[in-house]
């Protein structure tokens, strides 16, 4: 998910960082609230946020928790944690763009499992039925939620075919190829009559050996001595 | 503006609060481009089929997908649009409930959310279309202002009011058609102040929504012989008014609450946990609604009698509690 974020701030989102509440902003939600904490490095990689208020992650009090919480001066749009709810504010958002014919684009960053919830297609059928093209889903398909595999129970394999027939226009990325991300949210941009999800396939975990696709790591503390390991690893492999 | 008379009164209250509703934003958005209707395939049932047909663009059916009618709408009021959102009241308040805490109650965005024909008000569909938990709901959701205008005028008030007040509304619509009516003519609404419509006195009755049309009868019928009860309109449940809750104290020994609601989270249990707050233990609240059940279905005339909210039932009820 971060190579997605990655490639939505360096290349694809019009923001100020200067300027967070920038009239001519895009918009970005992350849906799939649970990894804010990726989105938080980003946040603060891209300006958005300093470090100061980044190392107040998950101190008592903070505003930065294990969950989006709505604090536009950081460039936070909208609180998420509760699935299957950032498509539905953000189609309200493009719409409301729409209608006051301004050029801004909305992207919103889901999980596959977050899929499983209703209310992701009560959105997905409406926002195609509106044509509204400057709404864009980033689907994260990682095969795994927090009970383990997809496989196993609501497979989410059919999820290309459930979003084209939604009636959106659908691009399968390598989740972790900036390329591919970028060419796919470009690609996106050109399509005038139909939202776009980009369906990105990526490895949880992904650049640490015993991380990958390790379910123990869905929701888990990197404690200094995994720390110490992984940068180990990283130095082994650089 | 409109001209509130009583012939206007009349009429509305023939037609009821539903299709007024949808009257009252066909009138508004003749001036106001900004005003956005929503609703969730009870566009006609919120009396938009007009305003559909001559204001289109300012106009959304999103089907029947109520958490998505508070997801789009919470996006349109982020983009600063006046955004009134119907359906009926429980798909608005259960259905869409976490959507309508997510967005309006934990993110605060300023939506209007109408909840249809709550209480008694849909008769024969039963149960499943009542209005008798939204109240309690939305209760418990931080920063959400619940208002149950009584009749049609206060309806026309209320949605004013909303204009210039901040935050996410609940407009809580009770009664049906030929409600009775309590204003008739223009008068001072405060989205936060009781209207007190009766002094209070020993005995003082509460009620909001249609309900308080019935009380108002009931009251008016008693004080004309030698008793003197008051009646007050709580027509904003949350947040309650503390001046009026605090001026009780000492000048009243009994509140009787009648509401179209479980008596369980509604205006009865608001009233207490506002008496509570404000340390107020001299006063003794009394009740009467829908008593934590799912009553069995008929015409709303026979649900207001058979529950106890009628004109006659309220009296009855108030009388029992001066003779107590």
């Amino acid at each position: 998910m971060v190579d997605i974020l990655c490639v939505l701030y360096e290349d694809i989102l019009m923001f100020d960082a200067n300027n967070p509440y920038c009239k001519e902003r895009d918009i970005f939600i992350l849906s799939k609230g649970h990894c804010v904490l990726g989105w938080y490095a980003v946040l603060n990689e891209f300006g958005l946020m300093n470090k100061a208020t980044f190392d107040t992650f998950q101190t008592n009090g903070s505003d930065l928790i294990a969950h989006p919480v709505k604090n536009l001066s950081l460039g936070i749009e909208s609180s998420n944690g509760s699935l299957g709810q950032g498509l539905s504010f953000g189609l309200g958002i493009a719409l409301g763009i729409k209608k006051r014919s301004q050029e801004r684009d909305v992207y919103v960053v889901m999980g596959d499992g977050e899929c499983n919830e209703g209310a992701v297609w009560e959105t997905a059928a409406s926002a195609a039925e509106l044509g509204i093209a400057n709404l864009t889903s980033i689907v994260d398909i990682n095969n795994l939620r927090n009970d383990g595999p997809n496989s196993t129970y609501m497979n989410t394999k059919t999820l290309p075919a459930i979003w084209t027939a939604f009636g959106w226009n659908v691009i399968e990325v390598d989740g972790h190829s900036h390329c591919e991300i970028k060419q796919g949210l470009e690609e996106a941009k050109t399509v005038q009559t139909k939202p776009t999800a980009i369906l990105a396939h990526t490895i949880k975990g992904k650049g640490v050996s015993f991380m990958e696709n390790n379910n123990e790591w869905h929701h888990n503390r990197i404690t200094k001595n995994v720390y110490e390991r992984i940068l180990e690893e990283w130095q082994q492999n650089a | 503006m409109l001209d509130l008379n009583p012939k206007l009164a009349r009429g509305w209250s023939r037609m009821g609060p539903r299709a007024v509703y949808g009257q009252i934003l066909y009138e508004l958005a003749k001036t106001n481009p900004n005003l956005m209707a929503l609703s969730a395939d009870l566009g006609r049932s919120s009396g938009l089929d007009r305003f559909s047909k001559d204001f289109p663009d300012q106009f959304l059916n999103v089907g029947i997908a109520e958490q998505n009618l508070v997801g789009i709408s919470a996006g349109l009021a982020r983009m600063e649009f006046d955004v009134f959102a119907s359906t009926f009241a429980p798909f608005a308040s259960l259905r869409a409930g976490d959507q309508v805490r997510m967005n309006m109650g934990y993110m605060q965005e300023p939506v209007r959310l109408v909840g249809l024909a709550s209480g008694l008000a849909l008769g024969f569909l039963g149960n499943s279309h009542y209005g008798l938990e939204d109240v309690a709901v939305l209760r418990s959701i931080p920063g959400i202002t619940i208002i149950s205008p009584a009749d049609c005028f206060e309806l026309y008030q209320c949605i004013l009011a909303s204009f210039s007040y901040d935050g996410p509304i609940y407009i809580r619509l009770t009664g049906g058609v030929n409600m009775p009516i309590v204003y008739d003519a223009d008068y001072e609404f405060n989205i936060l102040k009781v209207d007190v419509l009766r002094e209070v006195s020993d005995v003082t009755v509460i009620a909001a929504g249609s309900t308080l049309g019935y009380a108002k009868q009931a009251v008016d019928q008693l004080n004309d012989t030698d008793t003197k009860v008051g009646l007050v309109n709580v027509h904003t449940i949350k947040p309650i008014d503390k001046d009026f809750i605090a001026s009780l104290e000492g000048n009243c020994k009994n509140l009787v609450v009648f509401e179209e609601h479980n008596v369980i989270g509604g205006l009865g249990s608001a009233i207490i946990d506002a008496l509570d707050q404000a340390k107020i233990r001299s006063i003794e609240v009394i009740r009467y609604g829908v008593n934590d059940e799912y009553p069995k279905a008929g015409d709303y005339n026979y649900m207001i009698k058979s529950l106890g909210l009628d004109t006659v039932s309220i009296k009855n009820k108030i009388i029992e509690v001066i003779q107590s």
